[in-house]
């Protein structure tokens, strides 16, 4: 018989080995980096981002550098933790301030001033911070998805502006994101500030709630537990992203010619979201992390941008993948709001919504 | 005897303390300091700090709502659980019959899984267009209860079995010999001889609930907000700091309050002499028992493994056929992300942080629970409340607070990988802590009085007699332990270095973009999820058959 106590040492053993193991196993790493004199560069960013491998890698190569991502939570707690941090900062680049964030970042006093050589190549529309400290790498509309194959079933047209909403045909068909969790949800109460005006915008959401729509914590909530198009859910429409279908063909195993989903982006009906990074102040290694800004803007990087993340690259020299060209949307008028005044109101306008919706 | 006293307390002092250091050390280190960090950064940092704006934040109906709501439905869920929960662990403790460790096994899975994914199941079974079609509970608070019971149920199963199977069975012979009815001895032997075993688990189901957090944003909908989500709203997306640090604090004042009232309550031993399980346990051979045995595996079956098989199910059909198509997609990293991770490396690496996890939760919970039953009982109805803590704190505002105080050199572990093992076993050892207080105070002084005086030292009567008794209880901790570290999602995202990912990491990487490989993948990596589980569970569980020897 084996003794009680020598299986519970051995238990322990295993375990303590295990450790040990997975320990010494960084340790080594971390050695190997500090004696090539591989200089770690850390970016900071949110649970969505995205790279190809091989594109980061031509950059570690060339300037003899490491990477380092650290995926900070969404993109609001992201930002609150480079603002916490500070005074030592957990990063020298952050990447994913979007323009409803951007006004509480620039005054938080975060970064430091770039003007990279690579902002020739920025449409002056997506550049909003003059000094630029933060300067925007991708950017992408939210607006109203729709299943295709429910509306050609149903005999039904889809949605082409947002007081279709309202209409009876669309009673219990709509599945949005509630603006104080999701950015989606946010970019959506956005555009109909925009539509309707401070005074008006309730009124719509009041009627669309007579409408029985559905409103939802997040994206993933939404898209993947209500949309008809993507679940089981019952709801042909959802607030989601204008290169959605790129996704939904990019990610299918059969190619197809037209998407599952539609967007309706047309008449103020979609809101713009415009990513930014920025250098982070404190940063010890300045140099390197100008040419990690300038690599960000680079084309290399921004025609790698569609397919890692489903945006569109700022760079407007970048090419645009086939399945993006064929299938994602960018529109010519979108919602216009002005981010100071974002970034002024935002919590009331949440504030309200969340009285009147829920 | 008065002398062996004397000079057994004298000698034994400073290895108590010790014991006593490991669980309060970790505890200060990667606790106690990072809060006390963000609290004093939130009040004292001068920049937007207003007593006005808190008392307003205090005293605002909004906020006495969500409070309120936080309460009764983290109390009702308790309730329901428990109602669900011990007729299944009557019939676990006492009966013998096929497929038992499988079945509780099936039981304990759901513990892992993202919400997001268990409200697919859900979706799949109770939707509009579900098997159960009809029922609808989206976005209601029935939907809350549902997934509280789903995720809790094995908590109170797996504590109470554990504990009732060891009750003596002479006890209640005797009892039933004097004329007691079987009712009578339930509540006048049974019950009270169980009471602590189903209050710490009632404790643990409890604090669970009332830290709800995607279940309540998920499964509960915009509607409902329970204290932990208002942190999230309040820390991340409105930038209030002071808010979410006093509603912290409140979290973290009710947890000690109410734990405090409950340890001071408790009667301190319940002395029974344990015996090994296989001689309490019966066959089922009237058709009474066999009716009660069917009813639990049947419930078990329905309950939990329905929800499951509705995730494999999905894994597995691909265009209306049985496919392993996004199976074998898993293996290709089809868009060159940097941040794709094979399969294996998923597995392996949420089997390494949770290995981890479960040997330091082990070691720290086992030292811990020593300390308070060793300690007075004024100090040990310190104690105890204060190692539950970190269950019910919020997992944003522990993390803000530690990436502002363990920054520098030689605790820099802002971004090591290190912190991932920590942040789970801060969450998992107080699941061992409940589990082995029970066993611990229930082994009689005699026992060990009588090991002492046959010349063992305190050591060898630690692991000769203690040990033993503890056995089963520290397995149950260890399987909960292991669960939480395979389930948790945050911390491990945080050091998202590609090499680090784990299967929820995963998950929530295919189900940040649209389209249908994604969707499948995601599923594929869920079943693969539950698969490593319920290995991981039979693995741990093979170590626990010394426990039977022991006696």
């Amino acid at each position: 018989m084996i003794h009680p106590i020598s299986k519970v040492i051995s238990l322990v053993m295993v375990f303590s080995l295990v450790m040990a193991f997975s320990l010494t196993g960084c340790s080594r790493d971390d050695r190997i980096k500090e004696s090539d004199a591989v200089r770690e560069i850390t970016l900071m960013t949110h649970d969505s981002f995205s790279a190809s491998a091989r594109v980061i890698e031509a950059f570690e190569k060339k300037n003899h550098a490491k990477i380092v991502f650290l995926k900070s939570g969404d993109a609001g707690e992201a930002l609150n933790k480079a603002i916490l941090s500070r005074n030592n900062p957990l990063a020298d680049l952050f990447y994913g301030v979007d323009n409803t964030f951007i006004s509480r970042a620039l005054a938080e006093d975060l970064f430091l001033p770039y003007s990279s050589p690579m902002l020739a190549h920025v449409d002056e529309s997506l550049r909003l911070d003059p000094e630029n400290r933060l300067v925007p790498v991708d950017y992408g509309d939210v607006c109203i998805n729709y299943d295709r194959h429910w509306f050609i079933e149903k005999n039904i047209a889809p949605p082409e502006t947002l007081e279709d909403l309202l209409e009876p045909r669309f009673k219990g068909l709509t599945v949005v994101e509630n603006p104080a969790t999701s950015s989606p949800g946010l970019a959506f109460l956005l555009t109909t500030v925009a539509r309707f005006g401070e005074q008006g915008y309730l009124d719509f959401w009041q009627q669309l709630k007579n409408n029985d729509v559905l409103i939802t914590s997040g994206w993933k909530e939404a898209y993947w537990g209500k949309f008809s198009a993507a679940s089981e859910g019952t709801r042909p429409v959802v607030v989601s992203y204008a290169s959605s279908p790129a996704a939904e063909v990019y990610f299918s195993k059969t190619p197809m010619e037209t998407a599952p989903t539609g967007v309706m982006t047309g008449h103020g009906t979609a809101f713009r979201q415009i990513e930014f990074a920025g250098i982070l102040k404190g940063t010890q290694k300045p140099a390197l992390a100008k040419k990690l800004m300038d690599f960000l803007l680079s084309k290399e990087f921004q025609e790698d941008i569609p397919l890692q993340m489903f945006v569109f690259p700022a760079n407007n020299e970048a090419t645009l993948p086939e399945v993006f060209t064929k299938h994602a949307t960018i529109t010519d008028e979108p919602a216009v709001i002005d981010y100071k005044t974002i970034s002024e109101k935002r919590d009331t306008w949440i504030e309200q919504w969340t009285e009147s919706m829920l | 005897m008065d002398r062996i006293d004397v000079v057994t307390k004298g000698s034994r002092w400073i290895p108590r303390l010790a014991v006593a250091l490991v669980p309060l050390g970790f505890l200060g280190i990667f606790y106690f300091y990072p809060l006390a960090g963000i609290f004093h950064r939130s009040f004292f940092s001068g920049e937007i700090f207003s007593m006005a704006a808190l008392l307003d934040l205090a005293t605002s109906r909004r906020m006495a709502g969500i409070v309120w709501f936080t309460l009764w439905q983290a109390g009702i869920s308790t309730l329901l659980t428990l109602v669900c929960a011990l007729p299944c662990a009557y019939v676990m403790a006492n009966f013998d019959f096929k497929a038992k460790k499988l079945i509780m096994t099936l039981a304990t899975i759901p513990f892992v899984l993202p919400t997001i994914v268990v409200a697919a199941a859900f979706q799949a079974l109770a939707g509009e267009n579900g098997f159960v079609a009809g029922l609808n509970l989206e976005h209601s608070i029935a939907m809350i209860f549902l997934a509280h019971v789903f995720y809790n149920f094995s908590v109170v199963l797996r504590i109470t079995t554990g504990f009732w199977s060891f009750l003596q069975q002479q006890t209640r012979e005797a009892a039933a010999m004097l004329g007691a009815s079987p009712w009578q001895v339930f509540f006048k032997v049974t019950l009270p001889l169980l009471r602590p075993a189903i209050l710490a688990s009632a404790i643990l189901v409890f604090i669970f609930c009332f830290s709800s957090f995607g279940v309540i944003l998920v499964l509960g909908g915009p509607k409902f907000a329970t204290v932990e989500v208002e942190i999230y709203r309040q820390a991340a997306h409105l930038f209030n700091l002071p808010g979410a640090a006093v509603l912290s604090l409140f979290q973290i004042g009710f947890t000690f309050g109410m734990m405090w009232v409950y340890t001071s309550l408790q009667k301190r031993i319940t002395t029974f002499i344990p015996q090994s399980q296989s001689q309490g346990l019966k066959q089922v051979v009237t058709l009474k028992e066999k009716f009660m045995v069917a009813t639990c595996v049947g419930f078990i079956l329905v309950f939990c493994l329905a929800p499951m098989a509705a995730l494999v199910i999905k894994s597995l059909v691909f265009e209306g056929g049985l496919s392993l198509a996004f199976y074998k997609e898993l293996f290709l990293n089809t868009s060159g992300s940097l941040f794709y991770v094979s399969p294996v490396d998923a597995v392996e690496n949420s089997l390494v942080f949770a290995a981890a996890t479960l040997a330091l939760a082990v070691v720290i919970g086992v030292c811990a629970a020593s300390t308070i039953q060793r300690s007075k009982k004024r100090i040990g109805a310190l104690l105890d409340p204060i190692f539950m803590l970190p269950l019910s704190t919020s997992a944003v505002t522990l993390g803000f607070g530690i990436i502002i105080t363990l920054d520098k050199p030689p605790l820099n572990l802002r971004t090591s990988v290190m912190l991932v093992p920590i942040a789970h076993t801060l969450v998992a050892f107080p699941f061992v802590v409940r589990s082995v207080l029970p066993a611990i105070s229930s082994i009689p002084a005699s026992l060990r009085e009588a090991a002492s005086l046959l010349g063992a030292t305190p050591a060898r009567v630690w692991f000769h007699v203690d040990l033993p008794i503890m056995a089963r209880a520290i397995t149950a901790g260890a399987v909960f332990a292991f669960t939480m570290s395979l389930g948790e999602f945050g911390a491990t995202l945080f050091i998202a270095r590609p090499e680090y990912s784990t299967m929820p990491v995963a998950i929530y990487r295919f189900l940040g973009q649209p389209g249908t490989m994604n969707y499948g993948q995601a599923m594929a990596v869920s079943s693969m999820l539950m698969l490593v589980t319920a290995v991981g569970f039979l693995f741990i569980e093979r170590f626990r058959s010394f426990g039977d020897q022991g006696f």
